[in-house]
């Protein structure tokens, strides 16, 4: 049992490679990845987004998760302390097992995304007959 | 021999233009805390990191807690002071899985908030939602701002 005390992580924004048209941050959700015999489990760290607002694919072995959240309600408020902002969420994995595309499953709960990407059966080895002419 | 030429030297020392150099930079310190208070970051440096809001009856104060479940959070107010505690319990994993990254770390937490201003200690609520917490504080009576009318003889 680990009881040590939780530090503060910063939050660390995209470095995109081009502008977003919109003003809008998006941070690197941290990420704890597993793996067992049955398939590969990503959780994500995204407080603030519901289940409307994540976004899984898995396209050309790479895995993009990206949660959007309402923006920050401060109308007729005044701010006294920000030591956290507000933003999106996008990170992207590459993924080196064959996945089965189809029974790929995401939840989220707490603020905890979970996506398990099953394996897929191994291929099976398949004799081609050559037809003699 | 090196030798300084009369023209080099300042046309006269004052002794207070250090002391001024200092003010301004402190003036500007402020100035850049005051204006841009709302993009400023505070840093944070006791988990969980703050965001912290008033309106006119009341004080909002939010932290995001990812995977941290309603009943492992402890919430207290004595006097001013909002106390803050709980902890992230780590997956309980079978024993077949092998790692590849561990980014997300699981532990106890506590922080203690000095309120800036009195509050009703009756009318507190907290929520905890999508791993964001709320706790919703109504402002004292007597902190409240008041109108004051005017009258006109």
């Amino acid at each position: 049992m680990s009881e040590h005390e939780l530090q503060v992580q910063e939050k660390k924004e995209v470095q995109h490679s081009g502008e977003t048209t919109k003003p809008e941050k998006y941070f690197v959700p941290a990420v704890d990845i597993y793996e067992t015999d049955e398939g590969v489990t990503v959780i994500a760290e995204m407080p603030g987004v519901t289940g409307e607002g994540v976004e899984v694919s898995l396209e050309d072995d790479v895995l993009t998760i990206q949660g959007t959240r309402a923006p920050e309600d401060t109308e007729g408020k005044r701010v006294l302390l920000q030591e956290y902002e507000s933003g999106n969420y996008l990170r992207r994995f590459t993924v080196a097992e064959t996945i089965d595309q189809d029974k790929i499953k995401a939840t989220m709960a707490d603020g905890l995304l979970t996506v398990i990407l099953p394996k897929a059966a191994p291929a099976k080895p398949r004799k081609i007959e050559v037809q003699m002419g | 021999m090196a030798f300084i030429r009369f023209a080099e030297r300042p046309h006269f020392r004052n002794p207070w233009a250090e002391f001024e150099r200092i003010r301004q930079g402190l003036d500007e310190l402020s100035r850049t805390f005051i204006n841009e208070g709302q993009q400023a970051l505070a840093r944070a440096t006791v988990y969980p990191p703050l965001n912290i809001f008033e309106d006119r009856d009341h004080l909002i104060i939010k932290a995001e807690l990812p995977g941290v479940k309603a009943e492992d959070l402890d919430i207290s107010l004595e006097g001013d002071t909002l106390t803050l505690q709980g902890q992230r319990k780590p997956r309980e994993d079978s024993d077949k899985v092998s790692y590849h990254r561990r980014e997300i770390k699981s532990g106890s937490f506590s922080r203690a908030i000095a309120l800036p201003t009195k509050v009703d200690m009756d009318k507190m609520t907290a929520k905890l939602a999508n791993g964001i917490l709320t706790i919703t504080l109504a402002k004292a009576e007597e902190v409240k701002p008041r109108q004051i009318s005017i009258t006109t003889e």
